[in-house]
């Protein structure tokens, strides 16, 4: 019961390796130590903020081991060649699924040296994360977190690699015009499903926006809590109110749940078609639940497959037995991002950091987003791809430029 | 809101609660005899989750046939959790009591966390996907199996605690303690035994739920706060009351969520806890007061 | 557990080693804010603080009172929830939206304090209505539009007297200090009056005192009115220090557990057993994460021993050290 509350004492992560010693006068001692000074080191540290326990704590270690392997990577290569080879050294940190925890951990990182800071996930953790990093003018690279607020408050610090809400949304939503128009225009009716939290929220309501513009009709809106232990009510509303589509918007235990419910309560709709879904990108849904999963389309953050450097990175990841998930390729490509800019400046002077990495061009990412271009913190050529589960295997089916498979839509009936 | 979602709503709600009451059960007892809430249910439920999970993927062992196995297992496990740590550390004390079982719970929900991480992990069997046509609905065969089991081990208990010596041992310090143990009962084993008897329960819930479900060092915390309701509403200490409690809140908790949402529904079992907490403490089969 | 404070017995010239502990806490506050320089160590004392504030307030119903509460994050979150609303959503000025906030906190603690006293709840019930309340609380602020549903509220940064947010982190201290300073104050004016006297003698024998002709709702009632009003403005201290706030941080189980912890650890029905038991919590918590080196979930259960521990050998808290701790024989001898 109480890991899900995780108690206020006790914030945690490591700070390097020393290991602190608490007790009254050496508390004191130790927190008087001065901020160090960053201008010639051998090695450069990153923050690296996840939630690791916690309700999310699925997704932050899978964060934080795309993050560690692109570390590796980059210190097996060289380290930063303009500072003289320095590797890269992560600080890490949790964030507990909590944004007081993470706000005190981004503290934390702060005082360990650290140059910048990379992760968050969660909408609400990241913008507790980016203002505290913004006091202390600490570069802080977003991984996941969608949030729409989180780049439009004017930190000069924040920078999101990938893309925003808005932005998903509309692709999605463009993204199925096409697919709806491409197949014959099926599909009129819509049903939604989302958490009840902040990304399902906010996306059940711009999708609640926008849709009936494009000729959509959306029957109905259901939120749900995290976790949820029953899906056969949604299950059987969906049954009766017989949608075209159904748009799930959850995190990945609550999505399986789902899917595996439809498929028991013998549900047919037409597609099913998320937005940033929990488990519709994840490679471990779909070998654990393949019947279930089945010809499920997503539109949300992916790699290139074409690229070799993706490639490599997908057998990286399976040699370390870490399942292939967005996360991780967010993770992955914003340390390189990072490690980029370093070089640019030469130097892991924060300010002079911020100032690189505003400037960036980085284009050797594997994510399908061309050239870098932050204009107020967000990339501008962060764009998510649309994705469908064949077979064993996920596949993008558009943008075209990236697809490595054609789309079926509708799809043929399943269970 | 179509009348022809309620029927399936109800068998669906009637299904889930099953699985409330069997989580209950254990819960209920150990609360009639000892009089102790213990935080830690739903720790232990997750941690014999835990095991049929292992019990099958390493193993090999289907859930349902890995009852023999967790069910005595966890059976030793509470008996020496209340004797050993509960009992001496509590003195006693209500209060105490409470809050030992909640470390307890932190110990063993992070404990989990450490060692099996925090991936969610499933059980993909043949029969889950099955389900019995009913007409007006379709139940998935382990919910299924999981009503018929509620009542089975609910019986079970009750011709323990009625038919057995033992179970008049245990009636005994639970109405009078200090005369149980004037007549020689040995009221710590009797404690410890209902401990017992309590965490063998969970850890058969546990089996049954699997299937239909999954497992993280997370879940516990999912079904505790409704396995609380249930004995209450049920009356703590009545087996009876566990089942019927159980079943009721399902229905609400279905009815609920079809009416308000499944985000608002949730407030139909917390505001039935509290008005039975505040009007009729005692619960529907209830016979001791706090 | 009788709450004798040690100066009722002995003259107020001599150092008791209560005494001799009180000063050197006073000594450790004043200079922390000077001699601290990472910002992460001076969350952390803030943080203390604010447990401490919210163990207090507990402190004045389940320690002087007797009855536990499961679910003070009812009010805590309410007055955090309160000061955020009615800046965001309203544009009040932050310094009146705190005084309402609390208001709203007090508000809350006399509604659930006149359902459940006036059904005679005590004990474990009590403890469950306060928890069910709580959850009741938190989905309500999930699903109401008001409060930013799940999404939450965040407050904007700007920094200044009439938004009461200080650009130095400093100042956050110091307005913890002050609350800790006020919640201290009421623990000893409920020690010295005749309020408090009421309340420690429903504690003891509720049923001696009605006899007394003490009312026992109203006593009651006051203490749940004011131990949330205190509770409320640790929220509205939370609003302020993190600007965000969701429905899982204002009325989750964190800090109801938080708000009772302390005071047990430390010492219930004692002026200074919530602020020496926040302070111990966190500085073990510390010590726990160091030992463990920040595994995943290992530094918690190393917490929960602890914890097991302290109400093993020390029932009475950490105040009780210096009335004799239970040694393993005694572990041993206790019937459960």
């Amino acid at each position: 019961m109480v890991e899900h509350c995780r108690m206020g004492p006790g914030r945690m992560g490591r700070v390097g390796r020393r290991a602190i010693v608490a007790g009254g006068a050496a508390v004191l001692a130790l927190g008087a130590m001065p901020l160090r000074g960053l201008a010639q080191v051998k090695t450069v540290k990153l923050g690296i903020l996840h939630p690791m326990t916690g309700a999310l704590s699925y997704s932050g270690s899978q964060g934080r081991a795309g993050a560690l392997l692109a570390i590796e990577e980059i210190n097996a290569a060289g380290g930063i060649k303009s500072m003289g080879g320095a590797k890269l050294d992560a600080v890490l940190g949790d964030a507990q699924s909590k944004p007081d925890v993470g706000a005190a951990e981004v503290d934390k990182l702060a005082d360990a040296g650290v140059a910048a800071v990379i992760g968050g996930f969660a909408s609400g953790i990241v913008l507790a994360t980016t203002q505290a990093a913004a006091r202390v003018n600490l570069p802080y690279i977003v991984d996941v977190g969608v949030a729409d607020g989180i780049v439009t408050r004017g930190l000069s610090n924040t920078f999101r690699f990938g893309p925003g809400q808005s932005k998903i949304t509309t692709t999605a939503i463009d993204n199925l015009m096409k697919l709806n128009d491409g197949a014959g225009k099926p599909a009129r009716t819509v049903m939604i499903v989302h958490e009840d939290g902040a990304f399902g929220a906010g996306l059940a309501k711009t999708m609640a926006d926008e849709l009936p513009k494009r000729g959509f009709e959306i029957l109905e809106i259901i939120p749900h809590p995290t976790p949820n232990r029953d899906f056969t009510n949604i299950a059987l509303k969906i049954k009766a109110a017989n949608p075209d589509l159904l748009i799930p918007a959850n995190y990945y235990n609550e999505y399986v749940l789902l899917a595996r419910t439809l498929l028991q309560q013998k549900v047919q709709v037409k597609a099913i078609y998320s937005v940033l879904g929990g488990a519709a990108s994840n490679v471990k849904f779909v070998t654990e639940f393949n019947e279930a999963a089945q010809y499920i389309m997503d539109c949300n953050h992916w790699y290139d497959p074409r690229k070799p450097a993706s490639i490599a990175f997908a057998k990286a990841l399976a040699d370390r037995k870490v399942d292939l998930t967005y996360e991780t390729m967010l993770n992955y490509s914003a340390v390189k991002l990072v490690a980029d800019a370093l070089e640019h400046a030469g130097t892991d002077d924060r300010a002079k950091l911020m100032v690189a990495l505003a400037a960036s061009t980085f284009d050797g990412h594997i994510m399908p987003y061309g050239p870098t271009k932050f204009v107020d913190g967000q990339n501008q050529g962060a764009q998510p791809v649309n994705t469908q589960i064949r077979g064993k295997v996920i596949e993008v089916i558009f943008p075209k430029e990236f697809a490595s498979a054609e789309p079926v839509f509708p799809m043929p009936p399943r269970g | 809101m179509s009348f022809s979602l309620v029927a399936p709503t109800v068998i669906n709600g009637l299904t889930m609660g099953a699985i409330y009451a069997l989580v209950a059960l254990g819960l209920t007892l150990v609360y009639g005899v000892l009089h102790i809430i213990n935080f830690a249910h739903g720790s232990l439920l997750m941690l014999a989750l835990y095991a049929v999970y292992f019990l099958h993927s390493q193993v090999g062992i289907d859930p349902y046939l890995a009852i023999p196995i967790v069910g005595p297992a966890f059976f030793v496990i509470g008996y020496v959790l209340q004797r050993g740590v509960i009992g001496r550390a509590s003195h006693g004390r209500e209060q105490t009591v409470l809050l030992v079982t909640l470390g307890l719970a932190l110990i063993i929900d992070n404990l989990a966390l450490y060692f099996w991480s925090a991936d969610t992990r499933t059980l993909d069997l043949a029969y889950a996907f099955e389900t019995i046509d009913l007409g007006v609905a379709l139940v998935p065969v382990p919910r299924a199996i999981a009503f018929a089991a509620a009542l089975l081990v609910a019986g079970l208990l009750w011709l323990v605690l009625d038919r057995t010596d033992l179970g008049k041992a245990i009636r005994a310090v639970a109405k009078e303690r200090q005369g149980a143990r004037l007549v020689g009962i040995n009221v710590d084993h009797i404690h410890a035994l209902c401990f017992g008897i309590g965490t063998a329960t969970v850890a058969v819930a546990a089996a049954i739920l699997l299937p239909a479900f999954y497992v993280t060092p997370q879940v516990g915390y999912t079904f505790v706060l409704v396995a609380f309701t249930t004995v209450v509403l049920g009356g703590m200490g009545s087996f009876a009351g566990a089942l019927v409690g159980g079943l009721l809140l399902g229905v609400v908790e279905a009815l609920g969520g079809l009416w308000f949402g499944e985000s608002l529904g949730e407030i139909a079992i917390f505001g039935l806890f509290i008005l039975v907490l505040l009007f009729r403490p005692t619960g529907l089969f209830g016979t001791k007061a706090a | 557990m009788v709450p004798t404070s040690p100066s009722a017995v002995v003259s107020n010239r001599v150092m008791t080693p209560h005494r001799l502990l009180a000063v050197l806490l006073v000594v450790t506050l004043l200079a922390v804010p000077f001699v601290v320089q990472s910002s992460f160590w001076l969350t952390f004392w803030t943080m203390t603080l604010l447990a401490a504030v919210l163990g207090q307030s507990w402190n004045i119903l389940g320690g002087y009172g007797g009855q536990s509460s499961f679910g003070h994050a009812a009010f805590f979150g309410t007055g955090a929830y309160a000061a955020a609303i009615l800046q965001v959503r309203f544009g009040v000025d932050a310094r009146l939206a705190a005084i309402a906030a609390i208001g709203f906190g007090a508000i809350a603690g006399a509604a659930i304090g006149m359902l459940s006293f006036r059904y005679g709840l005590r004990g474990s019930y009590f403890a469950l209505v306060t928890m069910a309340f709580a959850e009741v609380f938190r989905i309500i602020a999930v699903a109401w539009p008001l409060t930013g549903g799940g999404a939450g509220l965040n407050v904007p940064l700007h920094a200044g007297a009439a938004t009461l947010q200080f650009v130095d982190r400093r100042g956050y201290y110091w307005a913890a200090l002050a609350l800790v300073a006020i919640s201290i104050g009421l623990a000893a004016w409920l020690e010295r009056s005749r309020f408090g006297a009421w309340l420690v003698a429903l504690r003891e024998n509720e049923a001696a005192a009605q006899a007394l002709g003490i009312n026992i709702f109203r006593v009651k009632l006051g203490a749940i009115t004011l131990s949330a009003a205190l509770a409320a403005s640790a929220g509205v201290f939370y609003t302020q220090y993190f600007l965000y706030l969701d429905p899982g941080i204002a009325y989750g189980p964190g800090y109801s557990i938080e708000a009772l912890l302390g005071p047990i650890i430390g010492g219930t029905g004692t002026v200074l057993g919530p602020l020496i038991g926040a302070i111990s919590l966190h500085l073990l918590g510390r010590l726990a994460t160091a030992a463990t080196g920040g595994a995943p979930g290992l530094d918690l259960a190393f917490y929960g021993v602890l914890l097991i521990g302290i109400l093993a050998f020390l029932p009475r808290g950490l105040t009780g050290l210096g009335a004799g701790v239970n040694w393993p024989s005694a572990w041993r001898r206790s019937r459960g």
